[in-house]
């Protein structure tokens, strides 16, 4: 058996303008199999994914937002979301979904799985990870 | 000849929205689409480069889409249907898209 690594999912773009965050979902998706130490990120235009409320129909695309309440359900403990990169655009913590996980070890008690970082704190997270995935 | 300007990427990532607002004459009209209506959001820093365009509107099917509702829209921002977008071309005499 190999040596857990800390693997980081990095987020940087709006969900529907390119393909970047729903392939990165899945990536995530995929990637919680191999049983790794899994943080995701949400820098810049990356903090618009994870928005509530989103409704495609009109636009006549598919609404993948519901599947990042999932997630937590992957045994994915740590979301990141930049509070700088939030707050230039305009929103704040209440804007965007409510993701929890269960803790097992406290009677699956629910916990949130967003972690709101400062830039610097952020930069502190991408220096201590292993590996890191770019979208 | 009034110029309908087409914005259609974020105004956090790109400068579209800024070199579009260099080139909006009296009388054109600018609409945000996709990724574009993120500069719509009133409490952003964007929403701030709107201001002195002249008529702004925004498509209701990506504003929906991103979770933008009317509560949150800025000023003066309009928001248009398929058929407005429509209109808007039908009002004016070309199209510039900031691709």
């Amino acid at each position: 058996m190999s040596e857990t690594k800390k693997f980081m999912y990095v987020n940087r773009k709006a969900p529907y303008g390119t393909i970047y965050a729903w392939e990165s979902l899945e990536v995530v998706l995929i990637g919680a199999a191999f049983e790794q130490d899994v943080s995701v990120a949400f820098i810049d235009d990356g903090v618009f994914q994870l928005t509530k409320d989103q409704d495609t129909k009109e636009a006549g695309m598919k609404n993948f937002s519901p599947t990042y309440s999932a997630l937590g359900d992957y045994e994915i403990k740590k979301i990141y979301v930049e509070k700088e990169s939030l707050e230039e655009r305009g929103l704040s913590l209440d804007d965007l979904q409510h993701l929890t996980w269960e803790d097992e070890d406290e009677d699956y008690a629910e916990k949130d799985l967003i972690q709101l970082v400062t830039r610097a704190e952020m930069a502190d997270i991408l220096a201590g990870q292993d590996v890191l995935f770019n979208f | 000849m009034s110029i309908l300007h087409v914005v259609n990427k974020s105004p956090y990532e790109r400068n579209s929205l800024d070199t579009c607002a260099a080139y909006v004459k009296s009388g054109d009209a600018v609409l945000l689409i996709e990724d574009g209506v993120y500069a719509a959001i009133k409490a952003g820093a964007a929403a701030g480069k709107l201001a002195g365009l002249g008529e702004v509107c925004a498509l209701a099917a990506d504003l929906a889409a991103r979770g933008i509702g009317e509560d949150k829209l800025a000023d003066g921002v309009k928001v248009v249907d398929y058929a407005g977008f429509v209109d808007l071309v039908e009002a004016t005499d070309k199209v510039q898209s900031w691709l």
